[in-house]
C-alpha cells in the first residue's frame, strides 16, 4: 500500500531523509520511531504529496507521489493527523468537519453520517457545535482524527497523535487506534512512544535522516542482544547448574550463585517450564524475570551508534 | 481548476472572518467613515455661518480627488482579511491539513483571493453609493444638478477599484510568505496604498487630472499591469512545497 524506494530529501546542503526504502502492506500498522529531526514528518510530507522528494520513488496504491496528476489521486485515498491539529478554531467542530467532508466532495447526507459517526466514536457528539478553539488539547486532538477520517480514507497517517495529551486522552486515542486497526486500515504513525508503539503496530521503522532497521516490534527486541530470563535463588545452589546445563547450554550462573541465567529462544513464553526444571532440580526461586534488549534497548542503541 | 473547490475554501474562510469582530469592523468601518465624512466635509463647508461656499468649478475638482479615495481604500481594506487568511492560517498551523485535501494550490489561492475580495468590494460599492447620495444631496443646490453617477465614478469604481483590491490581495499574499505576524503583515500590506496616495496628491496639486474620464482607465490599466507581475509573483509564493518548507 505503501512503498517507498531510495526516498531522499534534502534543503539546500542538508539532507533531512536520506535513501529511506520501506513498505507498508495494506492493513497493517506501520510505526515510523526517531529522534527530533530524524526525518519522520518530511518523510510522511513527502508521501502525503504535501513536499516534492529530492530523489527516490515512493507510491501510495498505485500512485506516484512524484506524479502532479497522481498527487491529487493520492490526497483522496489518504487522510493526515499532522502534528500539530491546525483546527479552525473560531468554527465549531460540526462545520470543521464539515468543510473537510465538502472539500474531499461527500455528499451533505454522507458528511452528516460521517461526522455523526465519528464524532459519537470519539466521544465529541455533544459538543459539535462547541467552536473547537474552547476544546481541551486531547478533544482537539480526537477532532484532528475525525477530520483525517471524514472521507473514509484507505491510509491514514498519524504524526505523533498522542503527543502532548494527558495520559487519559493518549489512551483514548491508543484504543481508536486499535479500533482503526481491527477496521483492516492502513495506518502510518509518526511517534516518539516506544510503547505505544510496540502495543499498536505491526512493523516498526527506526529512523535517523538514514533507515537504521525495520522488522516487527519482536524482531527489533532481538536485534542489539538476545532477551534472557533470570532467575534469583533464595540461596547459591550449584547443583542446580550442573544438572540443567545440558538441557539449558547457555546458562550461567553469577559469581555468588544467586542468579542463574539462560537463554531461551522464546523467553517469555519458556519461564514457567525453566522455573519449574530449577525447583526440581532442587532450587528455592525467589524471582524470575525476562530481561535484555527491549525495543527501548533496541531503538537507543541504533540512533546512539549512529550519532556516534 | 474547479471553481467548487475554491469557492468552499472562500465559504471557510467568510465564515471564520464573521466570527472576527476586528476584521469585520475594520472592512465596514473604514468605507462608513469615507461615505459620511467626505459628504459631511462639504456640508459644513457649505453652510459655515461666516465663511464662503465652495463654488460650482471647485466642486467638480474635489469631487473626483473624493472618488479616489476609494481607490485607496481599495489598497488598505482587503489588508485585514489577507492578513488573516493567511498569516493566521500559517499561525494556526491549519494550512497543512488544507493543503493535505485533493484541492491544488491554485483553487486555495483563488479561493482565499474570492475571500479577501468580496467584502471589501462590497463594503466599498455600498459606501459608494451612501457616498454619492449624500453628495449629490449636499451640492446640488452649487451645481444645479446632480454630480453622482457619471461615468468618471463608474470607471473608478467598476475598473480601478476591483484592481486595486486585486492588487492589495496579492501584495498581501506576498507579504504573508515573509513574516509570522498578523500585525505586521496587516503594516506592510498597507504599503501597497502608497503608489496610490501619491497620485492623490498630484491631483490636489493639478499634477494628475483626477477629474477627466480618462484619468481612471490609465489608473486602471496601470493597475493591472501590477496585478499581472504580483500574480507571476504569488504563484511562484503560493506553492506547498514553498508554504511548507519557506514560508516563515
Amino acid at each position: 500500500m505503501i512503498e517507498a524506494k531510495g526516498l531522499t530529501k534534502k534543503f539546500g546542503e542538508l539532507t533531512a531523509v536520506d535513501a529511506v526504502t520501506f513498505s507498508v502492506a495494506e492493513g497493517e500498522v506501520f510505526g515510523f520511531l526517531g529522534p527530533n529531526g530524524a526525518g519522520k514528518t518530511t518523510t510522511v510530507r513527502m508521501l502525503c504529496c504535501l513536499i516534492s522528494k529530492t530523489s527516490g520513488e515512493a507510491r501510495i496504491g498505485d500512485y506516484d507521489v512524484s506524479k502532479e496528476q497522481d498527487s491529487i489521486k493520492i490526497r483522496q485515498m489518504i487522510g493526515v493527523v499532522p502534528d500539530n491539529v491546525g483546527l479552525y478554531e473560531p468554527l465549531s467542530a460540526y462545520k470543521n468537519l464539515d468543510l473537510y467532508g465538502r472539500l474531499y466532495g461527500m455528499t451533505e447526507m454522507k458528511r452528516r453520517e460521517s461526522i455523526q459517526r465519528y464524532l459519537t466514536m470519539l466521544g465529541l457528539w455533544e459538543k459539535r457545535d462547541v467552536p473547537a478553539g474552547t476544546f481541551s488539547k486531547g478533544m482537539k486532538q480526537k477532532l484532528a482524527i475525525a477530520r483525517a477520517l471524514i472521507h473514509d480514507p484507505e491510509v491514514l497517517f498519524m504524526d505523533e497523535p498522542t503527543a502532548n495529551l494527558d495520559p487519559e486522552s493518549a489512551k483514548t486515542v491508543r484504543d481508536f487506534i486499535m479500533e482503526l486497526k481491527k477496521e483492516k486500515r492502513t495506518i502510518f504513525l509518526n511517534s516518539h512512544n516506544l510503547d505505544e508503539v510496540e502495543k499498536v503496530c505491526d512493523k516498526i521503522a527506526i529512523l535517523n535522516t538514514k533507515l537504521m532497521a525495520t522488522g516487527t516490534p519482536a524482531e527489533l527486541e532481538g536485534m542489539v542482544g538476545a532477551r534472557k530470563v533470570m532467575i534469583g535463588l533464595a540461596q547459591a545452589n550449584g547443583a542446580v547448574v550442573e544438572s540443567l546445563s545440558k538441557k539449558y547450554p547457555g546458562l550461567t550462573a553469577s559469581p555468588d550463585g544467586m542468579t542463574l541465567t539462560f537463554a531461551p529462544k522464546d523467553p517469555e513464553g519458556q519461564i514457567p517450564d525453566i522455573v519449574e526444571a530449577v525447583v526440581r532440580a532442587g532450587g528455592r526461586v525467589r524471582s524470575a524475570a525476562v530481561e535484555g534488549s527491549t525495543l527501548e534497548a533496541t531503538y537507543l542503541q541504533l540512533v546512539r551508534r549512529d550519532a556516534s | 481548476m474547479r471553481l467548487s473547490q475554491a469557492w468552499i475554501v472562500a465559504a471557510k474562510d467568510f465564515a471564520t472572518f464573521t466570527k472576527k469582530k476586528n476584521i469585520v469592523y475594520t472592512v465596514l468601518i473604514i468605507p462608513l467613515v469615507i461615505a459620511v465624512a467626505l459628504p459631511g466635509v462639504i456640508f459644513y463647508v457649505q453652510h459655515r455661518p461666516n465663511g464662503a461656499a465652495v463654488s460650482a468649478a471647485e466642486l467638480t475638482t474635489l469631487l473626483p480627488a473624493f472618488v479616489f479615495f476609494y481607490v485607496i481604500i481599495a489598497g488598505f481594506v482587503p489588508t485585514t482579511i489577507a492578513s488573516y487568511s493567511l498569516v493566521g492560517e500559517k499561525l494556526e498551523k491549519s494550512i497543512e491539513p488544507l493543503l493535505a485535501t485533493p484541492t491544488t494550490d491554485g483553487e486555495i489561492l483563488l479561493g482565499k483571493g474570492i475571500a479577501a475580495f468580496i467584502p471589501p468590494m462590497m463594503a466599498i460599492l455600498g459606501s459608494s453609493v451612501l457616498f454619492m447620495g449624500l453628495m449629490d444631496t449636499f451640492t446640488h443646490a452649487a451645481l444645479g444638478y446632480y454630480y453622482f453617477p457619471n461615468w468618471d465614478a463608474a470607471a473608478m469604481l467598476f475598473v480601478a477599484v476591483p484592481l486595486a483590491v486585486v492588487m492589495s490581495v496579492e501584495w498581501n499574499v506576498f507579504v504573508s510568505s515573509r513574516v509570522s505576524d498578523v500585525r505586521i503583515s496587516q503594516q506592510l500590506g498597507t504599503i501597497v496604498i502608497l503608489p496610490l496616495a501619491g497620485l492623490y496628491v498630484g491631483g490636489e496639486v493639478g499634477i494628475v487630472p483626477l477629474g477627466a474620464l480618462s484619468t481612471p482607465l490609465y489608473i486602471a490599466g496601470a493597475l493591472a499591469v501590477v496585478d499581472l507581475l504580483l500574480l507571476s509573483v504569488v504563484r511562484e509564493t503560493f506553492q506547498r512545497d514553498v508554504i511548507l518548507t519557506k514560508w516563515r
